[in-house]
């Protein structure tokens, strides 16, 4: 059978006007359910970077031994940046220990005076996750001039667990919102087809295939899920960034990051624009099914 | 041709709406289905539209085997009967063009026979210059000849009318069974579903009719006679 696009875009384009309120009522719910969830996506984008932020500033203390010179201490750096997970390595010398222990807790002039001597050359290593902490100790432990680590596993293990419960919590959310957007849409669109449902009758009775009458309903599906992603999109835009100033604005939450719209607006399009086609066809054929059973 | 060997139709709450029926519609013939209500005339139509498949018996539809058709070749069976109904099942917010353009364009015809296929079935049912026209803007009879000239546009082998006259007065009703007798003599196989002894009585058909599931009478002539 030769089908006649143009004749489906033409339908489908039809019904959606000629059905206005209908098309409203699912654009909105489609809308809502999108904005539902790109917020719930985004605060868990966001708290995943402030997240990562803490994970970097918590870091691994690897003491040399005391009875390496200068030179050998220095050159254990490159041993210890090519060790796997390890992020980035620093070393502080028994000077600056000293100068950022001073600093940290002398308050009454008490170490003023100390021996640098009595501190050990170390570095600072940054893993790439932290969940490999403990092989990654075990690694370091077993190169030769470190003598003593100081990690601590029990926080890292912490910003695991919240990190964990957190993309579980927004997966399950957004899972759920996404089947109620369908089941809405697809209710929506039922209604709509439901009142065409004897131009369906009329269409099988002069012997249009399924496949014939589905296509202007998937055109109009998909039709009212862009105009849904592209709304949904613009509000998502203006609430974010109205949500991001009022934390940049606050004395209590300036210290979390947001990240800005503008690094991450084309996943968050791309992500609505699919969302809302796949929302939009698949709630148009649940629809439309029962009515070709004819 | 039409034939229905043996058919039985028993529905899914019990309901036995054929009990064995049997008969045969040649190409080219004029017949009219009659039987009080309830006596399963609305089952051969849906089963003639394939809408209802036999619970057993043999139904052979313009080369289509009923008892073995696939789901796809049902709509193509369905091109071969123009089917119309009581109440025109005309689509309200599309003109009388765009309903049987919608018609032609479910089985894939191009604009350009659209074009030239539509003014030629309208004044075949004498509604020439009513194409623009909305079905709300039309009267009960020329709304019949809509419902006539969509299950014609596609040029079928078969029209199937249910009950065709029923929403309509006893001139209109007249006008409507001689367009569809004209239809015949262009060398269509007309089947009409009536109830209108009156009608049938006018026009020297085939009668074949049903009375519980059962055919009880078949032949040339007039309902009165076949009673």
């Amino acid at each position: 059978m030769r089908h006649n696009f143009s004749f489906f875009i033409r339908e489908g384009t039809g019904n959606m006007f000629s059905h206005g309120f209908m098309s409203f009522a699912a654009i909105g719910i489609t809308v809502a359910c999108l904005l539902i969830m790109g917020t719930f996506s985004l605060v868990a984008y966001n708290a995943n970077e402030n997240l990562k932020d803490l994970q970097r500033e918590n870091a691994v203390l690897a003491f040399v031994d005391e009875n390496l010179s200068d030179e050998e201490a220095m050159a254990l750096q490159k041993q210890l940046e090519r060790l796997p997970n390890v992020a980035d390595c620093t070393f502080v010398s028994r000077e600056e220990a000293r100068d950022t222990y001073v600093e940290q807790y002398d308050e009454d002039d008490l170490y003023s005076d100390l021996d640098p001597e009595i501190f050990r050359h170390r570095y600072v290593l940054h893993l790439k996750e932290l969940d490999q902490m403990k092989t990654t100790v075990q690694a370091v432990e077993e190169v030769e001039g470190i003598v003593k680590i100081r990690a601590d596993e029990d926080i890292s293990n912490g910003f695991l667990t919240v990190r964990n419960i957190a993309g579980v919590i927004s997966i399950t959310l957004i899972a759920i919102l996404l089947i109620v957007s369908v089941f809405i849409i697809s209710n929506t669109i039922k209604l709509t087809t439901f009142d065409r449902k004897d131009e369906i009758a009329i269409m099988k009775m002069v012997g249009a295939t399924d496949g014939f009458i589905r296509w202007p309903f998937v055109y109009e599906g998909l039709l009212l899920g862009l105009i849904s992603a592209v709304v949904a999109f613009v509000l998502q835009w203006v609430l974010y960034r109205a949500i991001a100033q009022g934390i940049e604005n606050s004395d209590t939450l300036q210290l979390l990051r947001i990240v800005p719209f503008e690094q991450i607006y084309l996943p968050v399009a791309v992500a609505f624009g699919v969302v809302g086609i796949l929302v939009g066809v698949g709630g148009s054929l649940t629809a439309i099914r029962k009515f070709l059973r004819v | 041709m039409i034939r229905l060997k043996d058919v039985v139709k028993t529905y899914e709450n019990g309901t036995d709406a054929l009990q064995g029926i049997s008969f045969d519609i040649e190409d080219g013939e004029f017949v009219f289905l009659v039987g009080p209500s309830g006596s399963g005339k609305s089952t051969i139509i849906k089963i003639l539209t394939g809408e209802v498949i036999p619970t057993s018996g043999r139904v052979m539809i313009n080369g289509f085997n009923m008892n073995m058709i696939s789901e796809r070749q049902i709509p193509l069976m369905r091109r071969t009967i123009g089917v119309i109904f009581q109440d025109f099942r005309l689509i309200a917010n599309k003109t009388v063009q765009d309903n049987l353009s919608l018609a032609m364009h479910a089985v894939g015809a191009s604009r350009k026979e659209i074009q030239s296929r539509i003014p030629y079935v309208l004044e075949l049912v004498g509604l020439e210059g009513k194409g623009p026209r909305y079905p709300d803007e039309l009267s009960g009879g020329e709304q019949q000849r809509v419902a006539i000239a969509r299950a014609l546009v596609n040029n079928p082998s078969t029209i199937v009318a249910d009950e065709p006259t029923g929403n309509l007065d006893p001139a209109r009703s007249l006008e409507i069974m001689t367009l569809l007798e004209r239809i015949n003599a262009l060398g269509t196989t007309v089947v009409v579903v009536t109830h209108e002894k009156g009608l049938v009585n006018r026009f020297d058909k085939r009668v074949v009719m049903i009375e519980d599931g059962v055919v009880v009478g078949d032949g040339m002539g007039t309902y009165e006679v076949k009673e």
